[in-house]
């Protein structure tokens, strides 16, 4: 039996760590303004692309 | 303003752009050189991005701020989950299943009705869908020329009718070419790629001339917007709707997997696992590109006072076109219209692909008209019924527009589609991981829930427009308070979406699993289900040949495939699976239970499972097995592997343990011979003194009167080679204890500086004797260490005899110290002698080998001195080894550690 491999249970654990990042009550915090943007929109595109630049690196990293 | 005539040139061309993509992308797929590779499949997933994230988004971010942006996240974070994903395409993969209700009935015993019920689901639900996109491409029309108004349209013909048949034509062109029903449409694959590429580069070149050509970035829209008091809360996530967003990516996370096109460009579709790859980053990656400016637009569109009283849908067109930017709306035009292009065709080929293999063909099966036309080819039929369901979708689509597309956004009509094939999802998943999970429970969850989600959002849409009463909505059914359609047993306080989301999938999901519990499993679902839960067991065998029983005869199967695949790919298909079984012609093809499956999965490819299971039960004369059977055979099935699991990994042991023998026997033999050379050596060492003693004793004996001087020298001789016959006696006794670990040493602190001193004064009249300089550095207090005393003395002494043996007389110089190096004491006894080369360097330790030439100088010890001081020093946990070159000298160094300090 096949077992899944440590990239496709690496991004499963991103995907249930961002989880909560991106729901309330976390996405909740930012408040006012971040570097002269609202905070809630920095803070989600911050957490988003974050997510998907980890989930490229464990994805095309070689030798996998 | 821009002309009609060049705006349909443009489509035109556009159109043809993309056809000559598709054929391309066919035409490389026959010659066998595929062009979809992991981009190509990643930008294809992107059908998910259709008009409404091109002007929806915009519409929605005006009302709802933020929460635009939880249709776009649940994707991102279901396509993380791989395992899922990969698990589905195996499967569908190995039981050649094209669309999603194929999936969910093959799963459930490949029954007829389930996969009815999906594609009834499916075509009702996603419906609503597709009138979005007519929808949008209409309301385009209208900003591009306001003038004709959408009724007026081309010769009186409605605008929204007509691109509803241009879509049609445009689909069918593109889906149903290849009379060839089984393949995958790669070229279809191919042109959504670029369709994604467009919408993105389109949405993304408005944002930029908004944001940069109308504004001076970011910040300044953001400014303005802020400052207006009623706008600045669009921009913080609203946790009073905490429900809503969790609902929404739930929500939007099961329609990236189960919305037909979806299932259609992920599953099907899918060319190698491995492009999923790429997918996984670049897909997500691509949501957030085209998002980015969607809240710059809206907030720009709201503060705008030319766009006062404008839809906020149509922001991507009337902001362009307010400030005069008309290439920009011409761009603009065209990538809303690759994004409801793209969605209408992938979404009426996989549903027409359903509505075809599991509403039409059933019914063709009982029909009489088929059995009348016996033996006619019926791939072309297959594929004038997707084309024709193709029509009737997109007239469904229309007619749902007129109906009740006006009372709501775009958003609002795509979320009721996402939540009508979430219904899907307990059924599907379930089917996955759950092997209980029946097909009545199926049923039952499947119908309960869309029941729900029919009553408490499709029919409230219909309402809403005033094609029906909305006394439901108000009062509740028959005045009935708890039933208010969106307010149910008084739940309030979500949007509409999120209550329906909630109470249909409780209902489904709970109906599920409780029929599930309750209900018992036929054979054949009892084995699908097997076949489904454990696919990456499984892998890519052929079945247990036993779940099948019956009788089949091979000209009545073939004339089914040819009938079903058309007469060509029947027979190349009929072909490869004869090589597969090493026989050269497919008519000699036994009508086994392998073939039978053979068959049916080639059917079912064509014309869906359930179809092709009754079909093949028609020409079959098969045994009904009964459930405990299909238990026994999976159960025995499943310990087999057991079994060989067990004998594997014992195997695995036996041949560790083989391999552990085979070293050791190695090492005996290796112990062996060196007792053997050990031997031979020894006796060769003894008998050379031996032989001078004998020779020269004889002499004495035969001749008397041997002169006195003569006599002397003999006995002189004599006692010198006993005395060496005794050293090497002792010293191989001594080497023997050592090696036996029979020594007996008495250990105590030493000094070593003594030591050495002491060895350098007894041997001092050697050194003398030869004219050798003896000179010697012995750092002061040095620390004492744990050892044999004796034997020390014996490892020194043993150095300085071999160095004073082998410098020349006169000029030899040897030089000892004595240093502490970190926690050993490091004694070296250099000379200025001949040197040794590499090799002889780690020589000079083994037994009898001598120092330099045996062959030709006497030899001058016993050849035990050097292993008999190496043991001394590894006894003590120190170390002995020899740093020299040719011609410069030898170093012999040996440490001794020191003590570990008391804790």
């Amino acid at each position: 039996m096949k077992r899944s491999g440590p990239t496709r249970q690496r991004l499963t654990a991103v995907a249930l760590a961002a989880l909560p990042l991106l729901t309330f009550p976390l996405l909740g915090l930012p408040q006012g303004e971040w570097l002269s943007f609202p905070a809630g929109l920095v803070y989600l595109f911050g957490v988003w692309g974050g997510a998907i630049a980890l989930a490229a690196w464990i994805a095309e990293r070689p030798g996998r | 303003m821009l002309s009609g005539g060049f705006v349909a040139l443009v489509t035109v061309a556009y159109f043809g752009l993309l056809f000559g993509v598709a054929r391309w992308g066919d035409a490389r797929a026959d010659a066998g050189r595929s062009i979809i590779n992991a981009n190509v499949y990643a930008l294809s997933l992107a059908v998910y991005c259709t008009s409404w994230t091109f002007f929806g988004s915009v519409g929605r971010a005006t009302s709802g701020g933020l929460s635009f942006l939880t249709i776009y996240l649940g994707p991102t974070l279901m396509l993380l989950c791989v395992g899922v994903v990969i698990k589905m395409i195996r499967i569908a993969k190995a039981q050649r299943i094209t669309s999603i209700a194929d999936f969910i009935a093959a799963r459930y015993g490949k029954s007829p009705l389930l996969a009815g019920l999906v594609t009834v689901i499916a075509v009702i639900g996603v419906v609503p869908y597709i009138a979005l996109q007519l929808k949008a491409v209409a309301a385009s029309l209208d900003i591009l020329f306001p003038d004709s108004g959408t009724a007026a349209g081309l010769l009186g013909v409605d605008s929204t009718l007509l691109v509803a048949a241009v879509l049609a034509l445009f689909t069918i062109l593109f889906g149903t070419r290849h009379l060839d029903a089984t393949e995958r449409h790669e070229g279809m694959v191919a042109a959504i790629a670029v369709e994604s590429v467009v919408k993105l580069v389109a949405f993304c070149a408005v944002g930029l001339f908004v944001t940069y050509g109308i504004h001076n970035g970011f910040a300044d829209v953001f400014a303005r917007a802020t400052a207006q008091p009623t706008l600045a809360g669009l921009f913080a996530p609203d946790a009073a709707r905490a429900g809503n967003w969790a609902a929404l990516i739930l929500l939007s996370g099961l329609a990236i997997l189960l919305l037909p096109r979806q299932f259609q460009i992920i599953v099907v579709e899918n060319v190698d696992e491995s492009h999923l790859k790429r997918a996984v980053w670049l897909f997500p990656l691509y949501l957030l590109l085209i998002n980015i400016f969607v809240l710059p637009l809206a907030a720009s569109g709201l503060t705008d006072p030319r766009l006062a009283g404008h839809n906020p849908d149509t922001f991507v067109l009337t902001l362009p076109l307010a400030h005069g930017a008309e290439a920009l709306v011409l761009l603009a035009f065209v990538g809303g219209l690759s994004a409801a292009t793209g969605m209408v065709i992938v979404e009426t080929i996989a549903l027409s692909t359903m509505v075809c293999n599991d509403l039409a063909m059933p019914a063709l099966l009982r029909s009489t008209w088929l059995a009348r036309r016996q033996n006619a080819d019926l791939s072309g039929t297959l594929i004038a019924i997707r084309r024709v369901a193709i029509v009737l979708i997109l007239l469904l689509g229309y007619i749902y527009f007129r109906a009740a597309g006006e009372a709501y956004a775009l958003v609002g009509i795509g979320l009721i589609s996402f939540a009508a094939v979430a219904q899907f999802a307990p059924a599907l998943f379930g089917g996955m991981y759950w092997k209980q999970g029946t097909r009545a429970g199926a049923l039952a969850g499947l119908l309960a829930g869309f029941v729900v989600w029919a009553y408490t959002l499709l029919l409230p849409s219909f309402a809403r427009s005033g094609w029906i009463g909305n006394g439901f909505v108000e009062h509740g059914l028959f005045g009935i308070e708890w039933l208010r359609a969106q307010a149910l047993f008084g739940l309030s306080g979500f949007d509409e979406i999120s209550h329906c989301l909630w109470w249909s999938l409780f209902a489904n999901l709970g109906a599920y699993v409780l029929v599930s519990l309750i209900s018992t499993p036929d054979a054949v679902e009892a084995g699908q289900a097997e076949r489904f839960v454990d696919v990456f067991r499984h892998g890519e065998r052929a079945p247990d040949a036993r779940l099948w029983r019956g009788d089949a005869s091979l000209p009545e199967i073939t004339g089914l495939l040819e009938r079903f695949l058309g007469p060509a790919r029947a027979r190349q298909q009929l072909a490869a699976h004869a090589r597969m079984r090493g026989l050269a012609d497919w008519r000699s093809l036994p009508p086994d239970a392998g073939f039978v499956h053979f068959a049916e999965t080639e059917l079912a490819a064509a014309i869906g499972s359930a179809s092709a299971r009754a079909l093949m039960a028609g020409v079959t004369r098969e045994e009904d097995l009964r459930l405990e059977e299909v238990l026994d055979i999976l159960d025995e099935a499943s310990q087999v592997r057991a079994y060989s699991r067990e004998l594997e990994s014992k195997q695995r042991a036996l041949e560790a343990a083989t391999n552990e023998l085979r070293a050791a026997n190695e090492r005996l033999r290796e112990v062996d011979r060196m007792k053997d050379d050990f031997i031979s050596t020894v006796t060769h060492e003894l008998r050379t003194p031996l032989t001078s003693i004998r020779a020269l004793s004889e002499m004495l004996y035969d001749d008397p009167r041997l002169e006195l001087e003569q006599r002397t020298r003999f006995l002189g001789v004599i006692v010198s080679e006993t005395e060496r016959l005794t050293r090497l006696i002792n010293q191989v006794l001594d080497m023997a204890k050592l090696e036996s670990g029979r020594a007996e040493w008495t250990t105590g602190e030493v000094d070593v500086g003594q030591v050495v001193n002491e060895a350098m004064v007894a041997l001092e009249p050697l050194f003398r004797e030869k004219k050798v300089s003896l000179t010697h550095a012995i750092a002061a207090d040095l620390p004492s260490v744990l050892a044999d005393r004796d034997r020390l003395t014996q490892v020194v002494v043993n150095l300085l005899s071999n160095a004073v043996k082998f410098v020349s007389g006169g000029s030899g110089q040897v030089r000892v110290s004595v240093v502490r190096d970190d926690a050993v004491l490091r004694v070296a006894v250099a000379d200025n002698g001949p040197g040794l080369t590499a090799e002889e360097c780690t020589q000079v330790f083994e037994k009898f080998r001598q120092g330099g030439n045996t062959m030709t100088d006497k030899p001058q010890g016993t050849g035990l001195g050097l292993p008999i001081s190496r043991q001394i020093v590894e006894y003590f946990g120190g170390k002995l080894w020899v740093e020299s070159a040719p011609g410069a000298g030898a170093t012999f160094v040996f440490t001794v550690p020191l003590p570990a300090p008391d804790a």
